[in-house]
């Protein structure tokens, strides 16, 4: 049987290595197959956070040769395996064990999010046209990659002063609810930092979901803010409006 | 057991990267492109000549302002370049072009820039790039503009006709209004900013328009770049006949 060799990060908070480790490779395989290989056969205590197996969980988030990617939906016979494989833990976040990282910052971030209000006057009725544009956005499994690949957490760190993709779709979904009445433009701008995205759209590249993050997403709530804070019309007609 | 790894300390350095693929081979087509077209537009719009031929304007020197220089001595390119610059420069497809290619913020996904700091688009000159809807607007009056070159290019002396050049117009002015409808801004601006298509004003048509403008801006890169190329070109042609190094072939 054709084998494949693994380099998988083995450490904790204090550092690590890459171990190799070699695998059968068997018809169908993904990389969470010859992970589950290892832990069977040659390392039973290394770490690894999976759950559906189905691309369903988001749980199984690694690099794959340094690409972010669902180790379940990764097939091994989508990659070269004339070079070793590597899997390392997602950057952005930090390390618990082996390939199992602590993502409880998302959580966290989740919390600032005013959850759905619906408007007062709402009749509850809703066209299945409106429904179809935010029902993209209920696809997100919560796997984090989009987060991990974000050069504002990854390379700049900037968890305290930006929410990062996922929570820009949540926001997205909240926001184009034709029942929502809150606003949450003043939340983007300043706590949630949308400002800080330069749009490079490294997360719609790597969502297994293809949810289109930075087209349907992102933009669409930079040009809200745009409209709430940089726009001088529409701040003048707002101002008219106001005073009538 | 192989190399050492932390991975929570690697990067910082530029070009630090795990992705085992030529990551950089994405952005060289981008420099080349953006690079030459901004090469090329600079020369031509000092160069202050060459821009007409018969009924043939080029695309860099329209709306033609004060060509005889009675109270603008520079080229005339210079008066209006600030308008199709600041929609392309601002333009969110551009952006992420050219800040990957350019500014290496980041270089490729998952690549190290090795800067320390970042402000992204929260401060000057950046946050300039809110006004990318105002910069739309500039560039529906340029566009009306080139429809009426396009159209002028069918008339030789008084006489209807069709030559390479009317072609080359007709073609450039069809993909810049196919980029300019693509825009994300106007998507945003004719229905997306709605949060409810069916509960408000007009909202059925808007919803029309929402979509059919989505449909288009799922292409914007391409027909950025294709009228980037093509406006490119349709100026070259024109100078090409006006200094006489070409002659226009007339179709009929």
């Amino acid at each position: 049987m054709r084998e494949a060799t693994l380099r998988v990060f083995r450490g904790e908070t204090t550092g690590g290595k890459t171990a190799d480790y070699r695998v059968p490779v068997a018809p169908g395989m993904v990389v969470l197959d010859a992970l589950h290989y290892i832990q069977g056969h040659l390392a039973p205590d290394l770490a690894v956070r999976w759950n559906c197996k189905a691309g369903k969980c988001g749980s199984c988030s690694a690099e794959v040769n340094g690409r972010p990617r669902l180790t379940c939906k990764t097939r091994m016979d989508s990659l070269p395996l004339d070079k070793p494989v590597t899997v390392l833990p997602m950057k952005a976040f930090p390390l618990i064990k082996d390939l199992v990282t602590d993502v409880s910052w998302n959580f966290r971030i989740n919390k600032r999010i005013p959850p759905f209000q619906p408007r007062p006057d709402a009749e509850w009725k809703i066209d299945q046209r409106d429904v179809d544009r935010v029902q993209e956005f209920r696809k997100c499994i919560e796997c984090f990659l989009c987060q991990n690949v974000c050069h504002v957490l990854r390379e700049h760190d900037k968890k305290e002063e930006f929410a990062g993709p996922r929570f820009f779709v949540r926001v997205a979904g909240l926001e184009m609810h034709p029942m929502d009445g809150a606003s949450r433009a003043g939340l983007l701008r300043k706590e949630l930092g949308i400002g800080l995205c330069n749009i490079t759209k490294c997360c719609t590249e790597v969502c297994p979901e293809e949810i289109r993050i930075t087209d349907n997403a992102i933009i669409p709530l930079k040009e809200r803010v745009v409209d709430e804070f940089y726009d001088p019309l529409l701040m003048l007609v707002r101002k008219i409006r106001g005073a009538r | 057991m192989a190399d050492v790894v932390n991975p929570p300390a690697a990067g910082r350095s530029f070009g630090r990267t795990q992705r085992h693929d030529t990551w950089w081979v994405e952005i060289v087509p981008v420099v080349v492109l953006l690079g030459g077209f901004g090469f090329y537009a600079t020369l031509r719009a000092f160069e202050g000549r060459f821009y007409e031929w018969g009924p043939y304007l080029s695309p860099f020197y329209s709306p033609l302002i004060d060509p005889h220089h009675h109270w603008w001595l520079l080229s005339p390119a210079l008066l209006i370049l600030g308008g199709p610059l600041g929609f392309r420069v601002t333009c969110y497809y551009y952006r992420k072009a050219y800040y990957r290619a350019f500014f290496l913020d980041p270089p490729a996904c998952m690549v190290s820039e090795g800067r320390r700091t970042y402000r992204g688009e929260t401060a000057f000159p950046f946050i300039l790039q809110n006004l990318h809807r105002y910069f739309f607007y500039i560039a529906v009056i340029f566009l009306a503009f080139l429809w009426r070159d396009a159209v002028r290019a069918f008339f030789f002396d008084g006489t209807v006709g069709v030559g390479v050049g009317t072609l080359v117009l007709l073609v450039n002015v069809i993909l810049l209004s196919l980029y300019t409808l693509s825009c994300h801004s106007l998507r945003h601006l004719a229905g997306g900013k709605l949060d409810c298509f069916y509960c408000a004003a007009f909202g059925p048509p808007r919803h029309k328009t929402w979509q059919w403008l989505s449909g288009l801006n799922q292409r914007h890169m391409l027909f950025a770049w294709a009228s980037l190329v093509s406006v490119g070109l349709a100026d070259l042609y024109v100078r090409l006949v006006s200094c006489g190094a070409i002659r226009d072939v007339r179709l009929f």
